[in-house]
């Protein structure tokens, strides 16, 4: 889940590192208190959870009270990527010597957290890497003890930062690794974090993104920023398609229809379980299928949740014909799903030979699925057919209809 | 062909008297050769039994009572209660761990990951079914009851 940014300063001043004076502001008046109360210029910026509020015009300059609050009205109404705000962060405007990155992110690979610091800080960090990779330093530290200053100190001195930027930057890395690990973090950024004239840092920026699984064990933060149980925090909300997804997996607790994601292809899918999924979902693109959907379904559904996820890819305008594939299950009927799939078919008008590309779910009780496909002229196929060549027929089917 | 495990290793089932660990330990006593389950561990249930095998409240007591080292734990505890199972395991001598568990913080099995590489343990999963060798031992649920197993599985040169 994501936080807003006035969520991530928030959390991060409390792990003690400075942030410029800000304010959260839901309304102009509110804005123009919060200016009064910095007394200085001030940056206006739409408190949004998708990025690009630069280049969308969500982020403006005030240098008064009034300025702040005719700004603050602008983007309280400014629709970025689909998502309007929540409120604005009234931010002073800091004079900024140089712009700095400091940022914790997980390895994958090596299943260990990774410090980042650069001293090209205000662009995008990847593209820096990318460019200037002898500016970026890397540090990954343990997940069995707590991070130790100079774990941090060592990656900040590995681009050449010294002095007095070495020693008052160095806390800042480490706290923010520190809060990384006791909240969860999936991502924790500051970009930029400000260089004053003066030396001192501050963050004029931070984005933080926590583990979904992690929310139960962190309800007192959560709780103290105010985040509801109920809310999703993803960049993207959820699609009508993709909620009424969501409700035929609720429907009862038998088994699995879930994770169902929109995309907008012609070719439905009804698949399982998760890593067959996967690998169908794959599968069917490399034989240059276009998907409309991406399900999971799985553990052993009844027939009405199997007929309820087939209708509703059925019914998703632009759907010619729908894949019914898993990978071989022990755990799954196949004649239930196989009556489900047809019953789908069926209920909508549609004959279920011509509507279901193929049908390759090999597994429990799969004779008796098989002699109700049979009986319905729907092409199937056994586990001697791998789920590529089931993907590749059911592509070659439907753009052999298509051509 | 048994590569991590055989019809001789010896392991336990932490969590053994939840729902799914019940069945998964009478499912590994009849495949194959039939596991040696050596114990089980579900704190507070220390004197039980499930299908015969005896049930403590610790690994330590698990590993007293064998006598000698346990090799594996096929582990069915909850998502926020696997990382103190899983330490439990490593830290008592145990070799080959097998998590059945999913949806485990990231930063749990970070931890259990990084704790097994430093005691020279081999962690499979979590979010797994199993591991088996067709037609002579399993450690998990995988492949179901016995004879559904026996349809689904059988020996070959590969291990996968």
């Amino acid at each position: 889940m994501r936080f807003f940014e006035y969520e991530s300063r928030q959390i991060v001043k409390a792990a003690g590192i400075p942030v410029s004076a800000h304010g959260f502001a839901r309304t102009p008046e509110e804005a123009r208190k919060i200016a009064e109360e910095i007394n200085a210029p001030v940056v206006i910026k739409s408190q949004v959870l998708t990025g690009g509020r630069m280049k969308a015009g969500g982020v403006r300059f005030a240098d008064t009270p009034d300025e702040a609050a005719k700004e603050a009205e602008f983007v309280l109404g400014l629709e970025i990527n689909g998502h309007m705000p929540r409120g604005v962060l009234v931010d002073s405007k800091v004079n900024v010597k140089q712009e700095f990155y400091a940022g914790v992110v997980w390895d994958g690979i090596r299943k260990q957290p990774v410090m980042l610091f650069s001293d090209m800080g205000g662009i995008d960090i990847e593209e820096v890497a990318e460019t200037h990779p002898d500016r970026v330093g890397r540090g990954h530290f343990s997940n069995l003890t707590e991070v130790s200053d100079y774990e941090a100190k060592q990656v900040i001195a590995s681009i050449g930062v010294t002095g007095s930027a070495l020693t008052r930057a160095t806390p800042i890395l480490a706290r923010l690794a520190r809060l990384f690990v006791r909240h969860d973090m999936t991502l924790a950024e500051i970009n930029p974090l400000a260089m004053l004239d003066d030396g001192r840092f501050v963050a004029v920026d931070a984005h933080m993104d926590m583990e979904n699984e992690a929310r139960g064990r962190q309800q007192t933060i959560l709780k103290a920023l105010g985040v509801g149980d109920e809310e999703t925090r993803q960049a993207r909300e959820a699609t009508p398609f993709e909620l009424a997804g969501e409700e035929v997996d609720a429907q009862d607790h038998r088994g699995v229809a879930g994770n169902v994601t929109e995309f907008d292809g012609n070719l439905g899918l009804v698949i399982g379980a998760g890593g067959g999924s996967l690998t169908l979902f794959d599968a069917v693109r490399a034989h240059g299928g276009k998907p409309a959907n991406y399900c999971e379904i799985g553990g052993n559904p009844s027939v009405s949740k199997a007929c309820g996820l087939a209708k509703l890819v059925l019914q998703k305008p632009g759907v010619e014909k729908i894949a019914v594939m898993m990978s071989i299950v022990s755990n799954t009927r196949v004649d239930i799903v196989a009556r489900g799939v047809i019953k789908a078919c069926l209920e909508l008008g549609h004959d279920p030979a011509e509507k279901i590309a193929i049908f390759r779910i090999p597994g429990a009780w799969e004779d008796e699925g098989f002699k109700i496909l049979e009986k319905y002229g729907v092409e199937y196929c056994d586990r001697s057919v791998s789920m590529h060549e089931a993907a590749r027929r059911a592509v070659e089917k439907i753009q052999g209809v298509a051509a | 062909m048994s590569i991590l495990i055989d019809a001789d290793t010896t392991f336990i089932v932490q969590g053994i008297t939840g729902r799914e660990a019940v069945n998964l330990t009478r499912e590994c006593l009849d495949y194959g050769a039939g596991a040696k389950v050596v114990g089980g561990v579900t704190p507070g249930r220390k004197g039980r039994e499930v299908h015969g095998v005896p049930v403590f409240d610790t690994v330590d007591q698990a590993v007293a009572h064998h006598g000698r080292p346990i090799v594996g734990s096929v582990v069915t505890v909850p998502p926020a209660f696997t990382k103190d199972a899983v330490f439990e395991a490593i830290e008592n001598g145990i070799k080959l761990v097998v998590i059945v568990t999913e949806r485990i913080p990231r930063r749990d099995v970070a931890q259990m990951v990084e704790l097994a590489a430093l005691r020279g343990a081999r962690i499979i999963g979590p979010n797994c079914l199993g591991i088996m060798v067709p037609d002579v031992v399993k450690m998990g649920g995988i492949g179901g009851p016995a004879r559904d197993a026996a349809k689904a599985y059988s020996p070959g040169p590969i291990g996968v």
